[in-house]
C-alpha cells in the first residue's frame, strides 16, 4: 500500500494526467495476393486529460479513436504498434516502460472498459473474482476491502442485489449488467485514468442511458479521469468535458463540450452535429392501403412461447411506416412474416387488394417481385462472387427477362439513380464501401420495380454520415417512383427523420401506432414514454433532464 | 506467370512434386526403364548404374516397379477420392438445402458410418469381399465421403443462412440457381483444399491395406504392396522396403503443403491486419 | 426431467453411445452378410461337394434368417461368448484375450509418452507463436501427419534394431516374460506408435490453446497488468483444459487404431495382428468379434472426450 500511494504522488504531482504528444500509430496488413505492408492508423495526434475529467473521442469506423484509447495502456491490439510520439501517463513516458513497468501502469494507474462485456469476462471465473482480480494483484487492498468495495461500487452503479451478484458467473447476468460489471471491475482498484471504449454501443437504448448515467455519477464520485470512446456525438456530450473529433486517424477538432455541440468550427463537426436532423415533412394521402397485415400471431418453430402478439398494421401507397422497437419486440419477425419467411400462426397479410399465401411457395412470382427487402448487413446480403451488375441485373432477368445490353443500359441507369458511376458494374461487393453497398442493395430492390420495400435497419451498421446520405436517397427514391417503405429500426431519430407514420413494438404486441405526428405527441403510454425520453440528444445535460423526468414520473405513479 | 512468382517456397515444392510422380505414373510405360514385372537380375541387388534404385526380392528393377506401382497408387486414389468427392458432396448440400428429415436422416446414418474406425471397417467388409480394383474403389470412396459429408454439409448450412441466399430465395429463384449460383462459387475454396487432404488419406489408407495384404493383390503391386514385398529384406538391412514407403510419404507431404497453402489462402481472402 | 442439467446431458450422451454401439455391431454384422457367396463355402473352397457345403450350413447355423443370427450373435457377445474361430476352431474370447492385454499394454506405453509431450509442444509452440520454434515444431508437424505408420516403422526398425543393434526387430512377448523385458521388447513399436499420433494431437492441442488466446478475455486480463504466466495460469488454462482433454481423448481413438498397423510391422501378438490375420483368412467371426471390440473401444473414448466437454463447460455447470 505506502509503495503504491507513493509512486502515484511524486508522479502526478506536476503536469496533466494523460498528455499524448504527436503520437503515430501504425500496423502491418497481409492482403491477400500481396506483399504485406505497413499502414498509418493514427497520425500526429495530441490530447491532454487532467485528473478527474473526461475527454471525449468521436470518430466513424476507422477513425482511430479505439487504437488511441489502448495508447493510453501503450497497448496494440492485433499487430498495432505505437511508432511515433510520447504517451505520458502522471508524468513519465509509458513508451520507455519494460514489460514489468507496463504491468504496473495496466490495472492500477489505467484501467479499461471494453464493449462487448459479454466476451470481456472469463466465462470460468465468479465476476466478484474477476472485478478484484487487479486490485489483489497490484497489493491495493485485502481481498475483503477489496471485496468491500466491490459491493459498494456495484451499489452505486445501481446493479440489482449488489451483495450477492459478485457471486454468478458472467453468462448469468445480463448484458447492461455486464457492462455496470465492467465499469465497477475499471473503479475497483481506484485507478486515475480509465478508457471506456464505446461501453453502451452494445446496449438497447432504453438500457443504455442507466449505465451511461451510472457510468456518469461513478466518474463525478470517484474523481477518475476517463477517456471516452464512442460513435456517438449525442452520447459523449453527456458525459465529457471536452470533445475531440477524429478521423482518419487525424484529429478534426477539439474544444470544450459545449463549444463543439453549439458551435462547431470544422466542417466535418457541423456534419456530425446536424446529422440527425433530416427534415421530413409528414405525408397522409389517406388512400387505400396497399400492404396490410392483419392480426399477426407468429413463433418460431414448434415454440410455444409467440413473438408476435395480434399485430395488424397498414402501409399506404408512397409512404412510410415505420416499426419502431428493441431487441426482443418482434418487429424483424414481422418483416419475416411479411415477406413469407415465417409462416404466421394466424391472421393474414393483404397485398394490393388481394390476400397473399402464407408461406414463401405459395406467392407468384408478381407477389415476390412487388415486395422487396433490404438488408442491415448489406455486405452479407450480397453474394460475394457476383459481381455488381449481375447483383443488380438478377432481378431484370429473372422478373422482365431483360438480358444483354439492355441489360447493361438498365443497370447503368440505376447506378445512375443511386449515385455510383457506372465503373462500378464490374467490381465485387468486397470491393465497395459500407455504404456503397447498401446503395447497390437499394438498386437491386428497386430494380424489381416494387410497390413496397421492406428496409430492416438498413443504417444501423452505417457511420452517421453515411447512414445520412442513404436515408436521403431512400425518401428522393420515394419522391420519384411512389414506393411505399416498411422500416424497421430501433432508432428513433431515424424515425423522426423518415416516417410518415410509426408503429411502437414491445414485447411482441404493437403498443402504439398511429401517424408519426400523433405517435409522437403526449399523452404517452409509458413504454413509448420511456423510449421517446431514452434517446440522447444532442444537447448537454440532456442525460440530467431525462433522469430527473424519469425519477418525477415513477414517483408519481 | 505472377501467380506462381507469389506461391511460397514449400508450397512450390510440393507443386513440382507432385506434379512430376503424377506425370511419371501417367508416362509410366515410356518413362520406366524395363517392364514392371520382368525379373532381371538377382534378388536384392543393390543401386546400379543398370538398376538406379537396384532390384527387389525377386530381382525386378526396383525404380520401374515403383513407377507402375506409382501409377496403380495414384490412379486408385483418385478414382476413391473423386467418388467420395462426388458422393459426399452432393449428399452434403442436398441435405443443407433441404433442411428437415431428410438431413436428419442422412446425417444420423454418417454418424454412424463414422463411429467404427474407417480401416477396421473396410477390414471387416474386406474379409468377405474380393480385393479387385473396383472394390478397393467403392469401399474407399463410399467409407471417406463421410468426411466429404460432413464438410459440404457444414460450409452450405453456414452459407445457407447468410442473408444473400435469403434474398435468392426471397425473389423466388429456384433450388437449382440457389446450389448452383448461389451456395457452390462460396464453398469451392475450403472444398478444394479438403480435395487434397482426402487425396492423401487415400493414398495413405489403400497404402495400409495393401501393405496388410488386403488391398492390391499381387502380381500387380502399388507402393504399400512393394513395402510388403519388400519387408523381409529389412532385418538383411536392405533398404528396399523404405523406398516406395518414402515415395508414399513425398507424395503425401507435397500434396499437403499444396492443400495447406489453398486453406491458407482462403482464409486470408478475408484479408486482415495483425499476425497473419 | 428432474435433476441438474448436466446430469440429464450426460445421462442422455450414454444412452446415445449405448444405441450407436448397437448399431455398429448391426452395421458390422451387416457388412460381412454381403458377400456373394457365404461362409461354408469360402471355408471349404471351390471344390466342396454341394451335400458336405449343406453339412456345414446346418452345423454353422447359416441356414436360419440373418436377423435371427445377429441376435443370436448379439446375445452370445452380452454373455461373453465370442463364438468359434472358423479356421481353427478355437474360442475365439480365450485366443482374445491375452491378446487384447497386449494390445492394450503397447497403447497404454504409448499414451504414457505420447499425451504429455504432445501437450508441451502443443504449448511451446502457441506460446512462442509464429516464431521459429512454432515454424519448426509446425511444419515437422505437419509432414508427420502425412507419414505412413510403416514408414515410420521400418525406419525405426531399419535404424535402431538392424544398423544399431540397440533393439530387437521383431516384438516377441510370453507370459510370464518380466516387465522390463516386456518393455524392451514394445520399446520400437511404442515409439513408432506415440510419432504417429504425437503431430495430430500436437496441432490439435496448439490450436485449441491458441483459440483460447485470442478470447477477449486474455486481453482484459493483460490489461489488468497480469504476467504472462499469471494470464495463462489463471485465464487460459481454466479454459484450454476442456479442449485439450478432449483433443487428448479422441487421438487416443486414433492410437487404438493405429495399433493395427504397427502390430503388423513388429509382428507384435496383439488384437491387430490377430484381426489382420483372420482377414486373409475369411474367417468371419473372428473378424466380427475383434472389429466389434474396436469399434467399442473407439466409440467410448469419443463418448468420454463428450462428456469431459458437457462437464467442462461453466454455462453448463452453472446455470442461470
Amino acid at each position: 500500500m505506502p509503495d503504491a500511494t507513493q509512486t502515484r504522488d511524486s508522479a502526478s504531482s506536476t503536469g496533466p494526467l494523460l498528455d499524448i504528444r504527436n503520437l503515430r500509430i501504425e500496423a502491418t496488413v497481409y492482403p491477400p495476393d500481396e506483399p504485406p505492408h505497413d499502414i498509418t492508423i493514427v497520425e500526429d495526434v495530441s490530447l491532454q486529460l487532467e485528473k478527474g475529467k473526461v475527454l471525449g473521442l468521436i470518430g466513424e469506423s476507422g477513425a482511430g479513436k479505439s487504437t488511441i484509447g489502448l495508447s493510453a495502456m501503450a497497448y496494440g491490439r492485433g499487430g498495432v504498434r505505437i511508432t511515433g510520439g510520447e504517451v505520458l501517463v502522471n508524468g513519465r513516458d509509458i513508451r520507455q516502460l519494460n514489460p514489468r513497468g507496463l504491468r504496473h501502469l495496466r490495472g492500477r494507474e489505467v484501467c479499461y472498459v471494453a464493449q462487448s462485456a459479454a466476451a470481456a469476462f472469463n466465462p470460468a471465473h465468479r465476476l466478484m473474482d474477476q472485478v478484484v482480480e487487479a486490485t489483489l494483484k497490484h497489493g491495493l487492498a485485502s481481498r475483503a476491502e477489496a471485496e468491500e468495495r466491490a459491493r459498494e461500487l456495484f451499489g452505486k452503479l445501481g446493479l440489482p442485489d449488489p451483495d450477492n451478484i459478485g457471486q454468478r458467473y458472467p453468462h448469468q447476468v445480463s448484458g447492461g449488467q455486464l457492462q455496470r460489471v465492467m465499469t465497477a471491475m475499471a473503479l475497483c482498484s481506484e485507478p486515475d485514468l480509465i478508457v471506456f471504449d464505446e461501453p453502451t454501443t452494445a446496449l438497447d437504448v432504453t438500457t443504455q442511458i442507466d449505465v451511461l448515467a451510472a457510468i456518469k455519477d461513478a466518474i463525478r464520485d470517484t474523481g477518475v479521469g476517463a477517456l471516452y470512446i464512442t460513435h456517438d456525438l449525442a452520447v459523449v456530450a453527456q458525459v465529457s468535458d471536452e470533445i475531440m473529433v477524429l478521423r482518419h486517424g487525424k484529429l478534426v477538432e477539439q474544444g470544450e463540450t459545449r463549444q463543439i455541440i453549439e458551435q462547431p468550427q470544422e466542417e466535418y463537426t457541423r456534419q456530425l452535429v446536424s446529422v440527425r436532423k433530416i427534415d421530413h415533412e409528414e405525408k397522409s394521402s389517406g388512400g387505400k392501403a396497399i400492404l396490410a397485415a392483419k392480426s399477426i400471431t407468429a413463433a418460431y418453430g414448434s415454440s410455444t412461447s409467440d413473438v408476435l402478439k395480434e399485430v395488424s398494421l397498414e402501409v399506404r401507397p408512397g409512404e412510410t411506416l415505420a416499426v419502431v422497437g428493441e431487441s426482443g419486440s418482434g418487429k424483424s419477425t414481422l418483416a419475416r412474416v411479411i415477406t413469407g419467411l415465417l409462416p404466421p400462426r394466424r391472421g393474414s397479410i393483404e397485398f394490393d387488394g388481394r390476400k397473399l399465401s402464407k408461406g414463401l411457395e405459395g406467392r407468384s412470382r408478381d407477389d415476390l417481385r412487388e415486395l422487396q427487402m433490404i438488408y442491415q448487413m448489406a455486405d452479407v446480403a450480397m453474394n460475394p462472387r457476383h459481381t455488381v451488375a449481375t447483383i443488380i441485373g438478377r432481378p431484370l432477368e429473372f422478373y422482365f427477362g431483360i438480358r444483354g445490353r439492355e441489360r447493361d443500359e438498365r443497370v447503368a441507369e440505376l447506378l445512375d439513380k443511386i449515385e455510383m458511376g457506372e465503373g462500378f458494374a464490374d467490381r465485387y461487393p468486397a470491393e465497395l464501401s459500407g455504404g456503397q453497398k447498401q446503395r447497390v442493395c437499394i438498386a437491386r430492390a428497386l430494380a424489381a420495380d416494387p410497390k413496397v420495400i421492406i428496409c430492416d435497419e438498413v443504417t444501423s451498421a452505417l457511420d452517421p454520415l453515411v447512414a445520412h446520405g442513404i436515408l436521403d436517397l431512400l425518401l428522393q427514391l420515394q419522391e420519384e417512383k411512389q414506393v411505399s417503405y416498411l422500416f424497421i429500426t430501433h432508432d428513433l431519430a431515424t424515425v423522426k427523420a423518415i416516417a410518415d407514420s410509426i408503429a411502437v413494438m414491445y414485447q411482441g404486441r404493437l403498443v402504439r401506432y398511429g401517424p408519426k405526428s400523433e405517435v409522437l405527441s403526449p399523452p404517452f403510454d409509458d413504454y413509448t414514454q420511456l423510449l421517446l425520453s431514452s434517446v440522447p440528444e444532442m444537447e448537454v445535460g440532456w442525460l440530467e433532464k431525462a433522469i430527473s423526468s424519469r425519477r418525477m414520473e415513477s414517483a408519481g405513479n | 506467370m505472377a501467380f506462381l512468382r507469389r506461391v511460397p517456397f514449400g508450397a512450390a515444392i510440393g507443386l513440382v512434386i507432385t506434379v512430376t510422380m503424377v506425370l511419371a505414373a501417367i508416362l509410366a510405360p515410356w518413362v520406366a526403364p524395363y517392364p514392371g514385372s520382368q525379373v532381371l537380375g538377382g534378388v536384392w541387388e543393390p543401386a546400379s548404374s543398370q538398376y538406379l534404385l537396384g532390384t527387389d526380392n525377386l530381382g525386378r528393377d526396383l525404380l520401374s516397379r515403383l513407377i507402375y506401382g506409382g501409377r496403380t497408387t495414384i490412379f486408385i486414389a483418385s478414382m476413391a477420392t473423386a467418388l467420395a468427392f462426388i458422393l459426399g458432396s452432393v449428399l452434403g448440400f442436398t441435405a443443407a438445402v433441404f433442411g428437415g428429415w431428410v438431413d436428419q436422416v442422412m446425417s444420423r446414418l454418417v454418424d454412424l458410418l463414422m463411429s467404427i474406425p474407417t480401416l477396421i471397417f473396410a477390414l471387416v467388409i474386406l474379409s468377405v469381399l474380393p480385393s479387385t480394383i473396383p472394390i478397393l474403389i467403392l469401399v474407399m470412396g463410399i467409407l471417406d465421403s463421410t468426411r466429404v459429408y460432413r464438410l459440404s454439409r457444414a460450409v452450405a448450412v453456414d452459407i445457407n443462412v447468410m442473408d444473400f441466399v435469403e434474398a435468392a430465395k426471397l425473389r423466388g429463384e429456384g433450388r437449382g440457381w440457389i446450389i448452383f449460383r448461389e451456395i457452390l462459387p462460396n464453398a469451392l475454396s475450403p472444398l478444394v483444399a479438403e480435395l487434397g487432404l482426402r487425396f492423401i488419406f487415400a493414398v495413405l489408407f489403400l497404402s495400409a491395406l495393401s501393405f496388410l495384404g488386403l488391398g492390391v493383390q499381387p502380381p500387380h503391386a502399388d507402393w504399400g504392396g512393394m513395402v510388403r514385398e519388400n519387408r523381409e529384406g529389412i532385418v538383411f538391412g536392405i533398404a528396399a522396403a523404405l523406398i516406395p514407403a518414402g515415395a508414399i510419404a513425398a507424395l503425401a507431404i507435397s500434396v499437403n503443403l499444396v492443400a495447406d497453402w489453398v486453406l491458407r489462402r482462403t482464409t486470408d481472402l478475408k484479408g486482415g491486419r495483425g499476425d497473419a | 426431467m428432474g435433476g441438474h442439467p448436466v446430469i440429464r446431458l450426460i445421462a442422455q450422451r450414454i444412452a446415445l453411445g449405448i444405441l450407436l454401439l448397437f448399431a455398429a455391431s448391426l452395421l458390422i454384422f451387416l457388412g460381412t452378410e454381403i458377400l456373394p457367396g457365404d461362409v461354408a463355402s469360402s471355408i471349404l473352397g471351390q471344390a466342396a461337394t454341394p451335400q458336405a457345403l449343406e453339412n456345414l450350413r446346418n452345423e454353422l447355423g447359416l441356414n436360419e434368417p440373418a436377423y435371427i443370427r445377429y441376435f443370436q450373435w448379439l446375445g452370445g457377445v452380452l454373455t461373453g461368448d465370442l463364438g468359434t474361430a472358423l479356421s481353427n476352431r478355437m474360442d475365439i474370447a480365450t485366443s482374445l484375450w491375452p491378446r487384447l492385454k497386449n494390445t492394450l499394454f503397447l497403447a497404454t506405453c504409448a499414451a504414457i509418452v505420447a499425451v504429455p509431450l504432445a501437450i508441451i509442444l502443443g504449448l511451446v509452440a502457441a506460446r512462442y507463436k509464429n516464431g521459429l520454434v512454432d515454424r519448426t515444431i509446425s511444419g515437422l508437424a505437419l509432414s508427420a501427419t502425412s507419414l505412413p505408420e510403416f514408414f515410420i516403422g521400418y525406419v525405426l526398425m531399419y535404424f535402431f534394431a538392424v544398423y544399431l543393434g540397440w533393439l530387437p526387430s521383431v516384438s516377441t512377448v510370453h507370459e510370464g516374460m518380466a516387465f522390463g523385458d516386456r518393455l524392451r521388447a514394445i520399446a520400437l513399436p511404442a515409439t513408432a506408435l506415440t510419432l504417429v499420433v504425437l503431430a495430430h494431437m500436437m496441432r490439435m492441442t496448439r490450436a485449441a490453446i491458441l483459440n483460447v488466446m485470442q478470447s477477449a478475455y486474455i486481453e482484459t486480463a493483460e490489461l489488468k497488468g497480469l504476467s504472462g504466466s499469471e494470464i495463462i495460469r489463471r485465464h487460459a488454462l481454466p479454459n484450454a483444459i476442456a479442449p485439450i482433454v478432449n483433443v487428448v481423448v479422441l487421438n487416443l481413438a486414433y492410437l487404438v487404431v493405429g495399433v493395427v498397423v504397427i502390430e503388423v510391422i513388429f509382428v507384435y501378438p496383439g488384437m491387430g495382428q490377430y484381426l489382420v490375420d483372420h482377414v486373409a483368412r475369411r474367417d468371419v467371426p473372428v473378424v466380427q468379434a475383434v472389429g466389434l471390440i474396436f469399434a467399442a473401444v473407439y466409440i467410448g473414448l469419443n463418448l468420454i472426450a463428450d462428456v469431459i466437454s458437457i462437464l467442462a463447460n461453466p454455462r453448463l455447470r452453472h446455470r442461470r
